[in-house]
C-alpha cells in the first residue's frame, strides 16, 4: 500500500501534465461520490450470509484471486493498483508474489484481509475466494463484521517493518494473549463455551486466562525465543528486530491460520536473521498445516521457498507457474528481465543488469501491454490491447504477444 | 525512579532562586514604583515635606534603598522563614489576600480546564476517525472559530445574548444580591450561575487548539504500522481505536495536560476583568500595576513553581504511558 502512495506523490512531482484546480476538483468529487457508494455498500447491516458466500472453483485451493481489481481514488486521478489480478492458493503449499516496488502486491494480499486504507482504497471488481472449511467467503463482498472472524484466526499477516509492526506500548504477552483470546473459542472449545457469548468482549475467567497464556509461551517457543517467560514481560523496544519478528510469526501462527501472508517478513532484517526466520516460517507451515503467501522482492527467496510464484507488473500478473517452470524457462520479457538482474554466483558481471526505463505512471494506463515500452522483444502486435493471457504448461501462464496459444497447444 | 524525582526537586530548587532573582531584580528595575506613588501623593498635600524627603523616608520603610542584590537577600532572608511579608496595595499578608482570591480563579481554571478536556480529546479522536468527512469539517471550523475569537469579544457577545437579552445569567460579579439571605446548597446553585457564562468563554475559546492537537496526534497513530497489525489480528474498530490508538495517542496530550497544571492557578485576567470575578489575574495584574513587589514575587514565584512541578509531574506521566522512556 505505501509503495502505491509513493508512486502517487512522485508521478505528483514529475508529470507534466498540470492539473488545474477545476480539474483536481472534479476529481475529488467525482472520487467522493464513487467511495460514498461503495462505503455505503460496506457499511450495511444485516447482509444475507448468501450475497458473500460462494463455491471453491477448485477444492484443492484455500485462496482464488478472481479477476480482482483494487483501485486507489486519489487526488490526482484513480490509481489503478491491482487491476485484473487473477491466481490461486493451493492448501499447504507457498506461493511467492514477485515484481517492483508499486506493483500492487501488498495491495493484493491488503486486499485478502480487507486492510486496503478506504474510504480512498476500494476493491472495484471480481471475487477473493476463500475457503474457511465450513463455507466459502467472497472476501470482496464480506462485511467487515465477518471479517473480525477471519483476520488474525483463518488469515493471518506477517508485516514488513517489525520494527514498527508492533504495538509499543504494550507487552508482547499482551499483544499475543490478545489475538489468542479473541479468536480462542475455536481453540478452547469447551471450556469457554459455557461461559461466553460475544467473541468481541471475553472477560476470560482465571483459568482461561492460564491457558491462553501457556499457549502464548508455548508460540513464543515454537518461533525459536529462548526466554520466552521473561520475553512475555518485556515492551517491544526491548527486543531486536529479529526477536520482534518472531514474535508477529507467533502471533500469526497462534490461531492455527488456513493461510499466512508474509508482506516481505524478511526485508528489514540482516542477512543471517532473515535465513532464520524463513526457515522458522516455513517449519511451522508444515506443523499447523497452513498454506503462505510470500511476498517479496528477493528472487532467491523465492527460489528456496515457494512452490508457486506469481510475477506481478504494473498491478497485473504477466506470469505464473511453478518455481521450476518460471525459474527454469522465465516466459515473459519481465521475468526475464528479473532473472538477468539478480547477482549470481558463477557469473562475474562488471555492472548488474537492470532492466531499462521505469515504471509507467499509474494513473490513466493505456490499454497495451504495459511493458512495451521497456521491453527490449517488443513486436509489432504489441501495438496491440493488453495481451491475454496465455497456458504454456497447464500450470505455467504468461500475458506476451511473444506466444501463442497454437504454438503450445501442439507441444 | 526515586532518586531521579529526588533529583529533579532538588533542581527545581536551585531553578526557583534564580527565577526569584530575576523576577526581584525586574520588579526592581521596571519604571511603575509604589514608593514614587505614595511620595508623590504625600508631597501634594498641604504643608507637607517635600517630595525627595518622602521617597527618602519612604525607601527606608520599605527596605528599596539597598541595592538590587542586598535587597534580594533581604527578601529572601524573611521569605526563608516563611514570611512573605505584607502586600503594598492590598495593605495585608500577601498569602491573606492569595488565599482569599486564588479559589475564584482555581475553580474558573479547572472547570473550565476538565470540561475542555473531555470535549476536546473525544472531538479530536472522532475528527480523526473520520478524516475528511462531513464530521472533521465540522469540528475543525468549530475549533478554529473559538481559536480565532477573541475572549473580549467572545464575552461580550455572550452576556449580550444571555444576559441582557434572554436575561439568564448576570453581567457581572460571583454571587447575586440575595446571597446572604440563601442556605448552603442556594449558595452554591448561586456561584455556579454566576461561573456558566466565565466557564462558556474559557472553554469556547481555548478548546480548538488542543482538539487539533488530538487530531494530529490520533491521525498519526492510525497510520501506523501497529494499527494496521492490530486491524489485522481481527480487533473490531472500536478496540483498534479505543485501546490501540488511545493509548498512543495519550503520550502527547500527556505532556500537554501536565504543561497546563500552572495555568489552573494562573487566573484569566481578561474574562476575570470582563465578568467581575477577584480572582488571582485580576489580583496580581493590579499589584504589579501599582508596585507591589511583595505580592507580585509571592505570585510570580508561585507560578514558577508550578511550571515546574507541572513539568515534573508531565516527565512521570510520560513515563507511565510510554514505556521506552521509563528510567531506570
Amino acid at each position: 500500500m505505501k509503495d502505491e502512495k509513493i508512486d502517487v506523490n512522485e508521478t505528483k512531482a514529475t508529470d507534466s501534465n498540470y492539473l488545474s484546480a477545476r480539474e483536481s476538483h472534479k476529481i475529488s468529487r467525482e472520487n467522493r461520490r464513487i467511495t460514498d457508494q461503495f462505503e455505503k455498500q460496506n457499511k450495511r447491516k444485516n447482509v444475507p450470509e448468501s450475497e458473500y458466500t460462494t463455491k471453491m472453483k477448485n477444492p484443492a485451493n484455500v485462496v482464488e484471486f478472481d479477476n480482482l481489481h483494487t483501485y486507489f481514488y486519489t487526488d490526482v486521478g484513480v490509481v489503478k493498483a491491482v487491476d485484473g489480478v487473477t491466481f490461486d492458493v493451493p492448501f499447504g503449499k507457498t506461493v511467492g508474489i514477485v515484481g517492483e516496488s508499486g506493483c500492487g502486491k501488498s495491495v493484493t494480499s491488503l486486499s485478502l484481509m480487507k486492510l486496503v486504507q478506504r474510504p480512498q482504497g476500494q476493491i472495484v471488481e471480481g471475487e477473493i475466494r476463500f475457503d474457511a472449511g465450513d463455507k466459502v467467503y467472497d472476501i470482496a463482498k464480506t462485511p467487515i463484521e465477518e471479517m473480525y472472524n477471519i483476520r488474525g484466526n483463518m488469515i493471518s499477516m506477517i508485516f514488513q517493518e517489525p520494527m514498527t509492526s508492533l504495538n509499543p506500548v504494550f507487552k508482547i504477552g499482551t499483544q499475543i494473549d490478545e489475538v489468542i483470546t479473541l479468536h480462542s473459542l475455536d481453540l478452547f472449545h469447551e471450556e469457554m463455551k459455557a461461559a461466553e457469548k460475544s467473541v468481541s468482549n471475553v472477560k476470560p475467567s482465571k483459568e482461561s486466562k492460564l491457558m491462553i497464556k501457556a499457549r502464548t509461551l508455548e508460540m513464543l517457543d515454537l518461533v525459536g525465543i529462548a526466554d520466552s517467560e521473561k520475553v512475555y514481560r518485556m515492551y517491544p523496544h526491548e527486543l531486536s528486530g529479529g526477536m520482534r519478528q518472531r514474535v508477529m510469526i507467533a502471533m500469526a501462527i497462534a490461531c492455527n491460520p488456513k493461510l499466512i501472508i508474509a508482506d516481505e517478513p524478511t526485508t528489514a532484517l540482516d542477512v543471517t536473521i532473515q535465513a532464520q526466520i524463513l526457515e522458522i516460517l516455513m517449519e511451522l507451515k508444515d506443523k499447523i498445516n497452513s498454506s503462505i503467501m510470500l511476498i517479496t522482492h528477493d528472487l532467491g527467496v523465492i527460489a528456496g521457498m515457494a512452490d508457486y510464484v506469481v510475477v506481478m507488473y504494473a498491478g497485473r500478473v504477466v506470469e505464473k507457474g511453478t518455481v521450476f517452470e518460471v525459474f527454469k524457462d522465465p516466459a515473459h520479457p519481465y521475468t526475464i528481465g528479473l532473472m538477468a538482474a539478480r547477482p549470481g554466483i558463477n557469473k562475474e558481471v562488471e555492472r548488474l543488469y537492470s532492466i531499462p526505463g521505469k515504471v509507467p505512471n499509474p494513473i490513466d494506463m493505456p490499454n497495451y501491454c504495459y511493458f512495451r515500452d521497456r521491453c527490449e522483444k517488443r513486436i509489432a502486435a504489441c501495438d496491440g490491447e493488453y495481451p491475454m493471457e496465455i497456458k504454456l504448461s497447464p500450470t505455467h501462464s504468461v500475458a506476451c504477444y511473444l506466444y501463442t496459444e497454437e504454438e503450445y497447444r501442439n507441444d | 525512579m526515586r532518586n531521579y524525582i529526588i533529583k529533579r526537586l532538588f533542581l527545581s530548587v536551585l531553578i526557583l532562586f534564580f527565577v526569584a532573582f530575576i523576577i526581584y531584580a525586574i520588579m526592581r528595575s521596571i519604571p511603575t514604583s509604589y514608593v514614587e506613588a505614595i511620595a508623590r501623593e504625600r508631597a501634594n498635600l498641604p504643608g507637607s515635606k517635600s517630595y525627595t524627603e518622602w521617597i527618602q523616608q519612604l525607601n527606608q520603610i520599605y527596605g528599596l534603598d539597598s541595592g538590587i542584590i542586598k535587597g534580594f537577600f533581604g527578601w529572601i532572608g524573611t521569605v526563608v522563614q516563611g514570611d512573605f511579608g505584607d502586600s503594598w496595595v492590598y495593605n495585608v499578608p500577601v498569602v491573606e489576600k492569595f488565599r482569599e482570591t486564588i479559589w475564584y480563579s482555581f475553580a474558573l481554571g479547572s472547570i473550565s480546564f476538565i470540561i475542555q478536556v473531555s470535549i476536546a480529546v473525544p472531538l479530536g479522536i472522532l475528527a480523526a476517525r473520520k478524516q475528511y468527512s462531513k464530521t472533521d469539517y465540522a469540528v475543525t471550523v468549530v475549533a478554529l472559530v473559538g481559536i480565532s475569537l477573541p475572549i473580549f469579544f467572545f464575552a461580550t457577545i455572550l452576556k449580550l445574548v444571555f444576559s441582557i437579552n434572554l436575561g439568564w445569567f448576570e453581567l457581572y460579579g460571583t454571587v447575586g444580591r440575595f446571597y446572604e439571605q440563601l442556605d448552603g446548597w442556594g449558595k452554591f446553585l448561586d456561584l455556579a450561575k454566576h461561573y456558566v457564562m466565565p466557564i462558556a468563554t474559557i472553554v469556547i475559546v481555548g478548546i480548538g487548539g488542543l482538539m487539533r492537537y488530538t487530531r494530529t496526534n490520533m491521525l498519526e497513530v492510525l497510520n501506523s504500522d501497529y494499527i494496521r497489525t492490530a486491524r489485522a489480528k481481527g480487533l473490531t474498530e472500536r478496540r483498534v481505536i479505543n485501546y490501540h490508538g488511545f493509548r498512543n495517542t495519550l503520550i502527547p496530550i500527556v505532556t500537554i495536560i501536565g504543561g497546563s497544571i500552572p495555568g489552573l492557578f494562573a487566573g484569566a485576567l481578561i474574562t476575570e476583568t470582563l465578568f467581575g470575578i477577584t480572582g488571582i489575574g485580576k489580583t496580581a495584574y493590579d499589584a504589579m500595576v501599582g508596585g507591589d513587589i511583595p505580592f507580585s514575587m509571592f505570585y510570580l514565584l508561585f507560578l514558577a513553581a508550578l511550571t515546574l512541578l507541572g513539568t515534573l509531574i508531565a516527565d512521570i506521566l510520560y513515563a507511565v504511558v510510554d514505556p521506552r522512556v521509563r528510567v531506570n
